[in-house]
């Protein structure tokens, strides 16, 4: 028989010490954020320069985490780092789905013992012109992708992130004027979650990833705009049809399924062709696919990236 | 009782004052970097907010000084009107220098390709016929009939401002839509006002 830690001790006591055990960690953790944050005012010697292009410097810390778009915790750029401290991120599971040899629950855990966590020192482009620096830590998608094994008919990927309410103020909020239909999902075509560069996240500058950056687990995929970079995700589910995901379908005129980051196609409302770089004053050209071009540019050798925007 | 003009005249400077202070703390705030870190946005946004505002704030000044009690408030409209300049020459300046650095041929592309910004831009200049005549002289010069005929250009103007805050809000657009409501509301009740009780 399996005796229970809350059977022995007094429910209170139990939670008390469990609070107690977090807290410890919060200060340990801290702790190496400190550090961590340190080594990124030194920019020479940090861990992560050897990935940094030229002009590139990375953003701190707290710019990475004070400003976020995740509608999930509000629509101002601070309601996430100030709103979302109810969620938990832990225990948490991935369900995969659909055209798979594999489906099934996998437990966050299990998942990353699976795989090298790496440095991913990646651009991003945010679709309102502004854009960061960012060390990432994460795993490839491909690694998960060929251990679940999709089925031929699999043409994409459908991304789902989790719905909860309870913990997140923006889903409970409804306005006349914006409708979101949650959960948001996001979608690749299957070669893109296959491409290098595209990584599922768990943490940056060294530091588990805080809830308003999508915490536990969240997509990253350089050349596209942010908003493709889905977080906090619960589903992965393999299809055949390109799926209809949330910012098309909010507003269809001017959002579209590949969203690569095109100086040469404008947004209604702001212009792609420059970028403001946090942190610094001049505007920076935007440049195709965010730079990363020579990486990913064969992906897309026969589209009308103008009409596939 | 009757709000008198000496009360309205003695508060001019304290409002002055109390409206002019939040473009200080601001550009204190950029300054030393609290504005948050897209501060050029953040600025743009309160400043475009404060002048909606206060152009709001004239009208509404307007409506309430046709009640006799509250005629003495036609004192400081003329002082609203200008700080509502103030704001939008500020928020007008923040986007040509901050935003963009003077990249005219930028500037130009983005006033032509994007409705809002083309709005904005002729809200910008629609407005300064109504501040360079906003001097005493020039009232006399163009006799009252006129003047009162060129400043209705803010009925023209208050609803393209709130109309340029509703079409570069990308999500939640409750807020714009209150302010377009406030003035529709306020330019209904100056049409009533006007044609259907002055000549009934």
């Amino acid at each position: 028989m399996k005796i229970l830690g809350s059977e022995i001790t007094p429910y209170k006591t139990y939670l008390n010490r469990r609070q107690f055990i977090q807290s410890s960690f919060a200060s340990v953790a801290t702790f190496t954020l400190a550090s961590n944050l340190y080594a990124s005012h030194n920019k020479s010697q940090n861990q992560y320069s050897d990935q940094l292009s030229e002009n590139d410097v990375l953003n701190t810390y707290e710019e990475i985490t004070t400003y976020n778009n995740f509608y999930e915790f509000g629509i101002g750029k601070s309601d996430p780092s100030n709103f979302s401290n109810k969620f938990k991120p832990r225990p948490w599971s991935i369900s995969v789905e659909g055209l798979v040899t594999k489906p099934g629950m996998i437990d966050l855990e299990d998942l990353i013992s699976n795989f090298t966590i790496e440095d991913r020192v990646y651009r991003l482009r945010c679709v309102e012109a502004w854009s960061m620096v960012i060390p990432w830590q994460g795993f490839p998608l491909k690694d998960l992708i060929k251990k679940v094994e999709p089925l031929s008919d699999a043409k994409y990927i459908e991304f789902e992130t989790v719905y909860r309410p309870e913990e997140m103020p923006g889903q409970k909020r409804k306005t006349i004027s914006f409708y979101v239909p949650w959960p948001y999902t996001e979608g690749l075509r299957l070669d893109e979650g296959l491409h290098p560069l595209t990584i599922l996240s768990t943490g940056l500058y060294g530091h588990d990833l805080l809830n308003q950056n999508g915490a536990p687990l969240r997509l990253v995929v350089p050349w596209k705009y942010g908003f493709k970079s889905i977080k906090s995700i619960v589903a992965i589910r393999f299809v055949k049809e390109q799926p209809k995901t949330t910012w098309p379908l909010i507003n269809p005129g001017e959002y579209a399924f590949y969203s690569n980051v095109n100086p040469n196609v404008d947004h209604p409302r702001w212009t792609q062709a420059t970028e403001r770089r946090i942190g610094e004053f001049f505007r920076r050209p935007t440049s195709m696919f965010n730079g990363y071009a020579e990486e990913v540019s064969d992906l897309y050798k026969d589209m009308d990236l103008i009409k596939y925007y | 009782m009757r709000l008198s003009s000496k009360v309205v005249n003695q508060s001019k400077p304290i409002i002055l004052f109390l409206l002019i202070a939040p473009s200080i703390f601001w550009i204190v705030m950029l300054v030393q970097g609290n504005l948050g870190v897209n501060p050029i946005d953040k600025l743009m946004d309160e400043l475009g907010q404060m002048a909606l505002r206060l152009i709001i704030a004239t009208l509404i000044i307007s409506s309430l000084s046709e009640f006799k009690l509250l005629r003495a408030l036609q004192n400081i409209r003329r002082m609203i009107g200008l700080l509502a300049f103030y704001y939008v020459l500020s928020h007008f300046l923040t986007y040509i220098v901050l935003d963009h650095f003077f990249n005219w041929e930028f500037i130009i592309k983005d006033l032509i390709k994007r409705p809002f910004i083309t709005f904005g831009f002729i809200n910008f200049v629609l407005i300064l016929p109504l501040v360079f005549t906003s001097t005493n002289t020039m009232v006399k010069k163009l006799t009252f009939k006129i003047w009162k005929r060129l400043h209705s250009l803010i009925y023209i103007i208050a609803p393209l401002a709130a109309l340029h805050y509703y079409l570069l809000t990308k999500a939640d657009k409750t807020e714009p839509l209150i302010y377009l409501g406030i003035i529709l509301g306020l330019l209904l009740w100056r049409f009533y006002y006007k044609i259907i009780i002055k000549f009934i």
